[in-house]
């Protein structure tokens, strides 16, 4: 046990004496969080519209002037005529055009119907889509506003309520995605690298030479990284807690027992990687390549996983964070226990205990 | 004097993909000897120390320390030898103390419990102890290797090229310490390309390609040297060098420094003939060819020499 002590502890040194490694522990979370919180987002603020209002009465004005106290828009001019869109589009700061059309109060009044033109900028489509998602939900609860005063035979309101996200805020989807891409960095690429130092400096070679059991060199590697990842993963929460509002609706000893969970399957993959690599570098490119990417990109952290072809959404069930981040979500926004997600959680022990057998039987007892 | 063996390695056959490292070394090693593994880079001292060293399987062979089969007890033969590769590979962002610590703690013991055993190599780092063992000069970290590899009072020592990129000084100082651990009854096994620390050691094999040329005390290996030397030295040593390969009785001709070392054909056949009459008559050769400020002296051969003969002409040498 002393001997598991000391070799913790000159983990630790280690640690906290390359200044790289530190960045990377602490540095990189934080400036993770706080560009996928407020930089990256998905929302749309103070869009850049123009407005080409034909009728020019009360009624239309009202509704120009609800569209712009939304937040979500601003004016950056009145149109004339129609082929002023096409212009002021390619100039580019733009990105929607409302047309309003002619005698718009009193088509209402006398026919029930009015009509109303958006014009949209796709070049990006996702914007295009945001853009015209908005003005229509304002448009409709504009027309109820109307409905209020009289009565219409016969309509169907829809009632959406956002569920667990009532905002759509972008911050809710990033704080589980993130938990789960920095626990695997700061655990599997760390591990990697430093049982992967240790071959290249030669230090494994006296390792190896003593009497202590590869057993015992592994586990006071992961000991450190275990602790400081978890306070990695204390800290976003933290992060998104106070800083983005996230809440944790669930149980949080059980959110924090499943990131436990979730770093140890990271750290035993970690060493998987170390036992079949000899150098830093390749070990920081399998690290990257083989689990940064498709953690981000395959685990529904950002794309949905049910809009993927059939054959990338196979692959997605070999990706350990894809079980992760629906824990994570389960925990964090719907508030939901175990019984929930007792298939997940079971899923990433089955997964930590294959890597951890397979660096067993890997791990090498001698030089080559 | 008999003796019990700490290593006997018998038909050693280590192969690295198309490339043969060992190609079939045998030799035994005594109880309490300072035993040296002499040869050139790529000789396959490296990978012989591995072996023993419980860190690498032989392709085929036996091997075996302290009376135990390397491969089957290799925790056991890990328990009580020390261990010093050939590159420095200690943890260089520990301090000295933070290391010898560590590894204290490795072998389950504590600094100050067997500090009596290091103390002799430690003290002059004492005074470093809170440096970065990154920080230390060559020699430096050579002493803190050889300690931290005998902190646990190890039986057997296995050191792969102790001394190479270390300066003459740290070299004496260090094999001055081997030499004490020899008299605390230790079986030191050394590997070197350095020739001149042959001398130093009770026996010596000097190996080469992967095989062994020669196993026996650097007296004795010397005393076998199979001809007269001359050392020789002129004004344009290039040139000499060229002369004395197409002088009729050279048998060899090596430089050495800023003398070359010459043999000749004549001086191992039964009836020598005098050395006096052998070296006038190579000067005589050396002036016609326009040589100046010959000198030309009999010399006792050293382990290197032995080396070289051994290389040049090792089908005429019987094994002892």
């Amino acid at each position: 046990m002393k001997r598991f002590l000391a070799f913790v502890r000159k983990e630790f040194y280690h640690i906290f004496r390359d200044k790289r490694t530190l960045v990377i522990l602490f540095g990189m979370p934080v400036a993770q969080i706080m560009l996928f919180g407020y930089a990256i987002t998905n929302e749309i603020k103070d869009a850049k519209i123009a407005i080409l209002d034909k009728s020019k009465d009360h009624l239309s004005k009202r509704l120009s002037e609800k569209i712009l106290s939304s937040g979500y828009f601003v004016l950056e001019d009145y149109l004339n005529a129609e082929h002023e869109a096409e212009g002021i589009f390619q100039e580019g700061s733009v990105k929607m055009v409302l047309i309003i059309g002619e005698d718009f109060d009193e088509n209402l009044q006398q026919n029930h119907t009015s009509h109303i033109q958006l014009l949209a900028d796709a070049t990006d489509p996702n914007t295009a889509n945001t853009l015209i998602n908005y003005t229509a939900s304002i448009i409709r609860s504009f027309q109820s506003e109307l409905n209020d005063h009289r009565s219409l035979p016969l309509t169907i309101t829809p009632e959406v309520r956002m569920l667990y996200n009532p905002n759509l805020k972008s911050v809710f989807l990033f704080v589980p995605g993130l938990i789960t891409v920095i626990l695997m960095l700061v655990s599997a690429m760390m591990t990697s690298i430093s049982i992967t130092r240790e071959k290249e400096t030669g230090t494994m070679e006296v390792l190896l030479a003593s009497p202590m059991q590869p057993l015992q060199v592994i586990l006071a590697k992961v000991v450190p990284y275990l602790l400081l990842s978890f306070v990695n993963a204390l800290a976003i929460l933290i992060l998104g807690y106070y800083v983005f509002g996230v809440p944790i609706n669930g149980s949080l000893i059980l959110l924090l027992l499943e990131c436990i969970l979730f770093i140890l399957m990271a750290l035993s993959l970690g060493i998987l990687i170390s036992t079949v690599t000899h150098t830093q570098q390749t070990a920081l490119l399998i690290s990257l390549m083989g689990l940064m990417l498709p953690t981000i990109l395959l685990s529904g952290f950002i794309f949905p996983i049910e809009n993927m072809p059939w054959i990338l959404q196979m692959i997605s069930h070999i990706i350990p964070a894809k079980w992760f981040i629906i824990v994570v979500k389960s925990i964090m926004l719907k508030g939901v226990g175990i019984g929930y997600f007792w298939k997940e959680t079971l899923i990433l022990v089955g997964f930590t205990l294959f890597f951890v057998i397979l660096s067993v039987k890997k791990f090498n007892i001698r030089l080559a | 004097m008999m003796s019990t063996l700490a290593v006997t390695v018998d038909n050693l056959i280590k192969n690295y993909g198309s490339q043969n490292a060992l190609k079939g070394v045998s030799l035994e090693v005594n109880q309490g000897e300072l035993f040296g593994i002499i040869g050139p880079d790529g000789a396959g001292k490296t990978t012989l120390i591995r072996i023993l060293a419980t860190l690498l399987l032989p392709d085929a062979g036996q091997a075996e320390v302290l009376g135990m089969e390397v491969e089957g007890h290799y925790r056991q033969i890990r328990n009580r030898m020390g261990y010093m590769p050939g590159r420095f590979s200690l943890y260089q962002d520990l301090t000295v103390l933070e290391n010898l610590q560590l590894f204290a703690s490795i072998y389950q013991t504590t600094l100050e419990e067997n500090y009596h055993l290091i103390k002799d190599i430690y003290q002059p780092l004492e005074p470093f102890k809170n440096r970065k063992a990154g920080n230390l000069s060559g020699g430096m970290k050579q002493k803190l290797a050889l300690s931290c590899a005998m902190i646990h009072e190890p039986e057997i020592l296995f050191l792969d090229e102790p001394t190479t990129g270390v300066d003459p000084v740290s070299r004496n100082e260090f094999w001055e310490m081997l030499i004490k651990l020899k008299a605390r009854g230790i079986t030191v096994l050394v590997s070197t390309p350095y020739m001149d620390e042959a001398d130093l050691c009770d026996r010596v094999a000097l190996v080469q390609e992967g095989q062994i040329l020669s196993v026996d005390t650097p007296v004795a290996i010397i005393s076998r040297f199979p001809s007269k030397l001359f050392a020789i030295k002129s004004t344009d040593k290039y040139q000499l060098i060229k002369d004395l390969q197409a002088y009729p009785s050279t048998a060899s001709v090596f430089a050495f420094g800023e003398y070359l070392h010459y043999t000749d054909k004549r001086a191992h056949s039964s009836e020598r003939a005098p050395e006096q009459a052998l070296e006038q008559e190579l000067h005589q050769y050396l002036q016609d060819r326009g040589h100046r400020d010959i000198h030309i002296k009999s010399i006792e051969p050293t382990i290197e020499d032995c080396f070289m003969a051994f290389m040049q002409k090792e089908h005429k040498w019987s094994a002892p």
